[in-house]
Parts: C-alpha cells; structure tokens; sequence
C-alpha cells in the first residue's frame, strides 16, 4: 500500500513546496494591499523564460542570479506601473488592473516565443533521477520542501525581526495609521513585490525542472492553485500559505490516485469555496472587524 | 469620434474592392503557428510551401494564373479557428488546405461549409472531420484505422493491458483513444482509459496510475507540448513499459525529449522518409535541399531537415489542390468543390488519392517508428496495411 | 437617471431601427462573408453579454467572474437540445447517439438557455453572494470553471458529448431573416438589452443601485440585500445563458474547453473600457473590442512594408500585445472607460442630434 501511495505523495510535497513559494507573493501583497496579484502567475512564466533564453548565451551559474534579478526586477515594475498609480482608486479598478497587467504579460510572452511551447533547461543535479525507497523520481522532488522550508523560515525571520519587516507588518495592520506614522509606504509595498517575485523565481526553477515545458499560459494555473493555497491557509499569513500548499499539492495527487483525473482542478477551487463559506479567514488569518 | 468611425467604416467597405486583384487564386493555408500544435503545424506547412515553391502558377483555359497563399494562424484552438476561418473567407480564397489538429478542422469546417468554400484535410484524422461537413475532403487515414493500427501493434509487442491517456477537449486525441481502445478490447486486451486538463504539466500522477494499474504500455495520443512532459516525467519515474502514440508524436519534439533517456516511444504516422517510391523520393531530397537553403524554413522545422510524414502531405495536399482547380477549370470554390469527388491524383508522395462518398482519402497503409534516444531519429519499425489487420 | 423625454426616446429608436437598416444593407451589397457582417454579428453577441455582466459588476457592484461559466451553460443548452436527430449518431460518435432523443424549436432552446443558466445562477448565488468583493469574484471564477469540469466529465457523455465538440446545431445561416443573417443575432441582442434597460430603470435597478453605491444605507433604507443580489445575479446569468447560446450560434460549433476564465476577462475589460454603469458604452466597447481584435488590427500580425521599408516588430502575436498595451492605458489613465456612467441618449445634445452606433 505504501509502495503504490509514496509517488503520489512525493509529487504532492513537491509540488506543494512550489506552490507555496508562489503563494507567498500572493499572501504578502494582499496582505498589505488587499490586492490579489492577478498577474503574479505571469512574473513566475516569465522566470522560466528568462532561464530558457539566459540559459542559450550564459553559463548555469551565472544564469541562476540573473534570473532571479531579472524576476525581482519585472515584480518591482508591475508594481509601479500597474498598481501605483492607482492607489486612491476603488479594490475593483486595481484588480481590473491586475487582470489586465497579467493579459498584456501573456500577450507579449505569446508574441516573444511565437506561441510555442520552449523547453526548459536541464539544471545539473537537481534534474538527476534518485531512487526514494521504492520510487524512482528527480532530485528536485527532495530538494523543493527543503529549500521552501528553509526559505520562508528565513522570511519569516526578516518579517520578525529586522525594521522593513515591521514596517510591514505595521502596513498591513493599518495601511493608513503607518502612514502616519511615518512610514514610506511605497518602499514596503515595492518590498512585498520583490520577496514576492524573487520567490516565484525560485520556484519557477524547481517547478520547471520538474515539469519542463514553458508555455505562455503554463503559469495561470499554479499560480489560481497558489491563491487559493492562500487564502485556504489564511492571506496574510505567510506559515498559513505553506501549509495551504501542501495540502492542495498532495490532496490534488490523491484525487488523480483515486481516478478522478477530470476533477483535479475543480476539486481546488471546490475547497476554496467551501473555506471562504465556513472560514473564510481561513486556516490562521486573524478575523478582522468590518469597516463602514 | 464620429469622423473617425466614419472613415474607418469607409476604408472597411473599400477592402473587399481593393481585394480583387487580375490573373491571382488564392490557396487558404488554415493552420496553427502557435498553441499546443504550432510546432506541427509549422512543419505541415512548410510542406505547402514548399510545393507552391515548385508550382506557383497554373493555366486555366490559356490564361496564366498565380497562385498566393494566404496564411493564418488558428492558434490550436477550436474557438480561435473560427475566427480565422472566417478570415479566410473574408479574404476570397478558392480552396483551403489544412488543419493539423481535428478540432481545429472540425469548428473551421462550419464556417467554410456556410461560404461554400472547399476544404482539404491534411493530417486531421478524425472522422468526423468529414462526415460532419460536406466542404471538407481529406488526403490522410482515418482514427479508426489509424487506432486499430497502434492496437495491433501493442498486441504485437506482449502488451495485455493498456493505459490510454488523453487530454480533455481534444477531439483529435479522445478520438483517437477511443478507437484505440476498441480495437485493443477485440484483441482481448484491457483498458484503462484517463483524461488530463489543459495545461497540466504535472503528470508524475498520470504515469503512476498506469503503473498502479499494471499497464504492460502507455498509448497516449495528445500535442507535443504535453507528450514531452510525458516522456520526460515518464522517464524520471523510471518505467518500464513503452510509450505509445499517433501521428502527433512524429515530431522533432519528442526526439528531444526522448534523446539520452531511458525510454521506448512508438508512433504511427502517414510516411517514411526511406520510402522507395519515386515520387517520394524525389519529394525527400528536394524538400531537404529547400530546408538546408533557408535558415527560417529549417527553424521552422525544428532546426534540423528531418522530414515530417505533415510535411508530406502538405505537399500532397497543395498539389490536390491544384489538380481541382485545373480540373474545375476556374477558381470559383463551387465549380473545385464539385471536382474534388471525382478527382484521383496519383503522383502524391503518400500514396495515390483518391476520394470515397463521404469526402475521405481511401488510404491504407500506415508506419510504425521508434524514437532512437541515441541518435536523435526515429527508426523505422514496420509497415501496417488494412489487409493485414 | 433622468427620465427620459418622449422625444428622446422616438428619436432613440429611430436611430436603432436605422442601424438595423444599415446592417440589413450593408450585408445585402458586401456578402454575408465580409468582415464587417462578421464583426456585426460577434459584436452583437457580445454586446449582449457585456451588458449582463455591467448589470452585476457596473449597476449592483458585485463583482462577479463567472460569466464565462453561465454562457457555457447556455450555449451547451442550446447546441444540446437543438442538434438534428438524424446528426445524433455522427455527433455522439462516441456514445452511441446520446442520450437525447428530442430537438426542440430554436427560439424555445435560446430562452431555455437562459433558464437553465438563470436556475444554476440562483443555486450558485446562495453561498457566493454571502461573500464580499474580491472573494466574491475568485469564489465566482472558481465556479465558472468547476462548471466546465463537471460538463467535460465523461460521465456526462451521453448528454454534453463529454469534452467534445457539439456541432450541426442551427446557427445564424438558419436564421435569415429578409434574407440577411445579420438581424437575427441584432435582433435578440437588442430585445435582450431593451428588457435589462426597462430592469435597471425600474425599482429593482434603482435597489441595485443603492447596493452598489452603500450597502449600509441601503439595508438601512429597507432594501433586503440578498434578495436584490441574488436578483440581480440571476438576471444577469439569464442573459449570460442566451449570450452564450447566441455564441453557439455565431461559431457553429461549441467545446467546453474554450470557455475559459480569459473570456470572462475579455468581457470585464469590455464593461470597463465601456464603462461601469453605461449600458450604451458597454454596446460600443463590445463593437469596438471585437473589430479591433478581429479585423483592424490584424495587420500587424502580418509584415507591413512601407515602400521598401519594413516596419519593425510586426509579426503574429503583436497585434494582442498592442491592443493589452491600449487596454492597460484605459484600465490606467481612464478609468472612467468611454461612456463613464452616462448613456448615449441622455448625452446634452451640442446643437446637431448625434447618432453614434449604439444599439438601443
């Protein structure tokens, strides 16, 4: 029995770490916007092109930090061009903008590869098959949860205990009391996005090692499966998009085990609707008093 | 405002007008250059090309004409493919070739159908293709044939039960699983049939069920871009079984994604390369030549001058096409459509063409080839007939 | 909204009734293949839609993105309970013919459509409408695609065709009405949109309204909110249903997989660039969206040269980048979209009558 449960488990895991790695962009920024970051799915395709077309003129190891600059520096632009402007504007028009940063970034993905589908660079080691018990898989799959772990204990710890980390725990508390106080709310927000952006980057590297077709679309999906793994676990708190992820990345490779291969999908945004009915602060958000 | 709408609405009439150009046919080339299919639909199209390359013109009753390609692009997808179907339309063309992808041809067939416009499948295999359209024609076999091909072969190799694995909304790959496992089941084997969504990238779980399940062979016909997920996921898992697929999988992409794994991958598909017909080999050296001599056509390709069997009956198809219109003696699509059912064309490199009452190629031989993971080629298995099933 | 004055009206429909007239004309002398007779039937249809969808998001303030999920249902409705009987065997090819042994008459399967979207609305509406803005819209779209899980499903088969194309159904070529295919997607557009106006300028629009600009007040004011959001969700998925079934009929053929999440954001940006509140900027957006996307813009997927010139940049794919780059400048520097909330006929009239291209 636990010969034939271990594969779906070790590709849950895995790809739950890489959901988790983009969740986290989504929790933190409507944690401090009250934005969902439409367009956060699209700043992760992205890192898996800039590998496939870094990776043609450079070698591996500096590619690896270009990408993630690169990344980090696409997330920091879409702030600014997208959602700064509009920040007096109603919830409605910012995530009406969202949508359409996220359209204009697909189009021009579309129009750079010509549509096709670009294979994604083989990354030395982490692509190589290892044998897990009885399973046969790709070092990644081990590698993921190791590094998210390790990742978002390290955010957490900046978020804890350094001052832009309390800044932002402050903004997100009370966007305009902070303000007040004398905090530089743009360089907060322009923070988020590049923690945000800089962990969609890695988990574009781990999530493409695995699955190793870039398509200009390929990221809509994990990233809708990202949000929802963020609001399940509660938005706005970053331990609570972990957990989501995992358990939206293992739950969805049981549901294949079972058979119910048609429903993999429907059966993430079945529980998103359910927790948003019964808890709809989800699994650790703090419930918040609404304002008039 | 309304000065601009105005003009715009003016320049709009104007465009039919500025159309009709003298002494020009136009061939609609209705493929995807982009989407799950645009890498097969790329090379379908070369092969067109590359046959308007050697035949340009036609004489109709003394008068030169020449013939332009129109080119669009329907995006592997059939919402998409109406739109530019109907482009197409707009533009004036006498008959349409193509589409790679049965879905594609299916939602374009409408819209053709509704203008009155002949169409020619090229490698669309499902059958309704045509049944459900009086426009379209076909020059390639059908599923049915196609997956009682794959099924024998699968016998052939030991295989007792089978994993089929298509993708959910594509007519081409549901079709062909279906028919697959009908004959697989009259051989006396078992089935295990799944579906995966679009833009899955994960199929780690897909390929574990067919272990669980103790498949001895996976027959998974889909685009390209999933069947390297496949192949590389499949690998990674460390199976023993072979992959199985149809004419789809005859693509430069899964030789990639297949080269230095440890991996068996079989495909059927309309042609080989080695064929020792005179036709086709003189279509493979001249089309190579073409290939080696245009950086963009090669690219195009997938960077290297294998020839696709798509290619093949591009070629096959623009010179059907030609037949029919020389054969109407106009380039009015009333006068091509009512040719097409009478017409044989003999010189095709796939094989002669003729069409039967329902508008298809009666086409009987299919190819059997293994992706070789060394050299990056796919081998030649064997050769399938409808007598020898 | 100011009331409208008995002028105003006759001179609205006189305007209408004469845009039919240039449509009738203009597909008797261009062919019914011409573009523009193809951008005047898609853009009816989504003309229609846009509006559904401005009913919820522009006039109640739900915001709400699942319309691609309720066209889906309506347009599998109609093609469903439409496709002749002799075509069953060779559409269900794969499941022995189906299931359903009947057709219905077209305009009965168009408003059933409707129904059945309206009736799935009404079930869906009860938990989602307790939710709140943004996790109003990611609950919607999340069911717009369980939705198309559920009718992909094999099981199904036997009634959707599971994930494959239905096709054979009528579509407008059946439905010439003074021998022209343009009236009739127009025609049911234009009913469609009078019956939302006549809607929004009773007092259910003026609740609605109330809701959107503070829901506070309005309970406060005695207006039972979830009776009028479900009201209003209802409605919208009503037209929503007949938009997708008129969709059905403008593509000739109809696959679950092609009703995706981007659809509904294609129809979002409509009501924006439109307006949020306008239902004639909706009608003129959707016009302008769709012969954009589908006719003007298309050369620059192609080269262009100028003389010997050749413009840079312009290959397949550059026409959608441009037009998301135009759509990104509207969401950001003109929020207000064309029309803002104001209607075309309620426009003060600068000396001369100014026609325009609204419907209605």
């Amino acid at each position: 029995m636990f010969d034939r449960i271990l594969p779906y488990l070790l590709a849950g895991i895995s790809v739950g770490g890489q959901y988790a790695l983009i969740s986290v962009g989504y929790t933190m920024v409507y944690g401090i916007l009250r934005l969902i970051n439409f367009a956060h799915g699209d700043i992760f395709t992205a890192a898996g092109f800039f590998m496939v077309y870094i990776t043609a003129s450079m070698p591996m190891t500096v590619s690896v930090p270009v990408v993630i600059a690169l990344t980090v520096a696409l997330g920091f632009l879409l702030e600014r061009v997208a959602y700064k402007p509009l920040r007096s504007a109603p919830r409605m028009s910012v995530m009406i903008s969202a949508i359409g940063a996220s359209y204009l970034l697909q189009n021009l993905m579309w129009y750079v590869t010509g549509g096709l589908a670009k294979q994604y660079p083989v990354l030395p080691w982490l692509s190589d098959n290892v044998q897990v018990f009885t399973a046969s898989t790709k070092v990644v799959t081990i590698v993921t949860p190791i590094l998210t772990i390790g990742l978002v204990v390290a955010l957490v710890m900046l978020i804890k205990h350094t001052k832009i980390g309390m800044a932002m725990r402050a903004v997100s508390h009370d966007f305009e009391t902070s303000q007040l106080m004398g905090i530089r709310i743009n360089s907060v927000i322009s923070m988020t996005f590049v923690i945000g952006s800089g962990l969609a980057a890695v988990g574009s590297m781990l999530y493409f090692t695995n699955y190793s077709t870039v398509t200009p679309t390929v990221g809509a999906m994990p990233g809708l499966k990202a949000f929802v793994a963020a609001v399940f676990g509660g938005i706005g708190s970053i331990p609570g998009a972990v957990i989501g992820a995992a358990v939206i990345g293992i739950c969805e490779n049981l549901i294949k085990a079972a058979g119910y291969t048609a429903f993999s999908d429907a059966f993430t945004f079945a529980l998103l609707i359910i927790v948003l009915l019964f808890r709809p602060t989800g699994l650790f958000g703090e419930k918040t008093a609404e304002k008039v | 405002m309304k000065k601009v709408l105005a003009l715009i609405l003016v320049l709009a009439l104007m465009i039919p007008v500025l159309a009709s150009a003298e002494n020009i046919i136009k061939i609609g080339v209705f493929e995807p250059s982009s989407g799950d299919n645009g890498a097969g639909g790329k090379q379908e199209v070369l092969g067109v090309e590359y046959a308007h390359s050697l035949a340009p013109t036609i004489t109709l009753n003394g008068v030169e004409y020449t013939i332009q390609l129109v080119n669009v692009d329907n995006q592997s997808d059939s919402s998409k493919a109406v739109t530019a179907a109907q482009e197409l339309v707009s533009a004036g063309v006498s008959v349409v070739l193509g589409s790679y992808g049965s879905g594609a041809s299916m939602a374009g067939g409408d819209v053709f159908a509704s203008a009155e416009v002949p169409a020619i499948g090229l490698s669309c295999t499902n059958p309704s293709v045509t049944t459900l359209c009086d426009y379209y024609w076909r020059i390639c076999f059908l599923d049915p044939f196609q997956g009682s091909v794959m099924a024998n072969f699968a016998n052939s190799l030991g295989c007792k039960k089978a994993y089929v694995l298509t993708m959910l909304g594509e007519d081409y790959g549901n079709g062909l699983g279906h028919y697959f496992s009908d004959a697989f089941k009259a051989l006396g084997g078992e089935v295990v049939a799944e579906t995966f969504p679009e833009g899955t990238s994960d199929f780690s779980a897909y390929i574990n069920n067919a272990v669980n399940a103790g498949a001895d062979c996976v027959f998974a016909p889909c685009a390209t871009t999933y069947a390297s997920l496949i192949i590389d996921q499949a690998a990674a898992l460390n199976v023993s079984f072979p992959l199985l697929a149809g004419d789809t999988w005859e693509s430069s992409v899964i030789l990639e994604a297949a080269k230095g794994k440890n991996i068996d991958v079989y495909v059927s598909t309309f042609f080989d390369e080695n064929d020792d017909g005179a036709a086709a080999a003189a279509f493979v050296s001249g089309f190579k030549a073409w290939l080696n001599a245009n950086a963009d056509k090669k690219t195009n390709n997938g960077g290297n001058d294998i020839v696709a069997a798509v290619s093949a009956l591009g070629f096959d198809g623009y010179n059907v096409a030609l037949a029919a219109i020389q054969a109407a003696g106009s380039a009015d699509p009333a006068a091509i459509a009512a040719a097409l059912p009478s017409l044989v064309y003999e010189n095709a490199v796939t094989g002669a063409i003729a069409f039967d009452e329902i508008g298809d190629a009666v086409k009987d031989m299919a190819y059997v080839k293994k992706a070789n993971t060394e050299t990056g080629a796919f081998d030649f298995v064997k050769t399938q007939s409808v007598a020898g099933l | 909204m100011k009331k409208m004055s008995a002028t105003r009206l006759i001179v609205s429909l006189a305007v209408v009734a004469l845009l039919y007239a240039a449509a009738w004309w203009a597909e008797t002398a261009l062919g019914t293949n011409s573009m523009l007779i193809t951008v005047l039937k898609k853009g009816a249809v989504y003309a229609l839609i846009a509006v559904s969808m401005n009913l919820l998001n522009g006039f109640t303030g739900l915001f709400s993105l699942g319309q691609a999920g309720f066209m889906l249902v309506g347009a599998y409705v109609y093609a469903v309970f439409t496709i002749p009987l002799k075509r069953h065997a060779a559409v269900y090819q794969y499941y022995n013919g189906g299931i359903i042994q009947f057709e219905l008459p077209l305009l009965v399967a168009l408003i059933l459509a409707g129904v059945v979207a309206a009736l799935l609305a009404a079930l869906v509406g009860l938990p989602v409408l307790r939710l709140k803005s943004d996790y109003l819209a990611i609950a919607t779209l999340g069911f717009a695609e369980i939705i198309r899980a559920v009718v992909q499903w094999d099981s199904l088969g036997p009634i959707t065709n599971g994930s494959n194309l239905l096709k054979t159904y009528p579509t407008f070529a059946s439905t010439k009405i003074l021998g022209t295919t343009v009236l009739f997607p127009m025609i049911v557009a234009g009913v469609c949109i009078g019956l939302i106006l006549l809607i929004i300028n009773s007092t259910y629009g003026r609740a609605f309204k109330a809701i959107r600009d503070d829901e506070v007040a309005a309970e406060a004011m005695g207006i039972n909110l979830f009776k009028h959001k479900e009201l209003a969700f209802v409605i919208s998925c009503f037209f929503a249903g007949i938009g997708g079934a008129l969709l059905a009929m403008f593509q000739g053929t109809v696959q679950a997989n092609s009703f995706k999440s981007a659809m509904t954001y294609d129809i979002l940006l409509m009501v924006v660039i439109g307006g949020m509140g306008s239902i004639s900027g909706s009608v003129i957006a959707s016009y302008l969206y769709i012969a954009c996307s589908e006719w003007w813009l298309r050369f620059l997927d192609n080269e262009q040269f100028i003389g010997s010139f050749q413009v840079p940049l312009l290959r397949s794919g550059f026409r959608m980048v441009a037009f998301s780059a135009v759509i990104m400048v509207v969401v950001l520097f003109f929020r207000r979209g064309i029309m803002g909330d104001r209607e075309l006929w309620n426009l003060r009239l600068p000396g001369r009558k100014k026609a325009g291209r609204a419907k209605q």
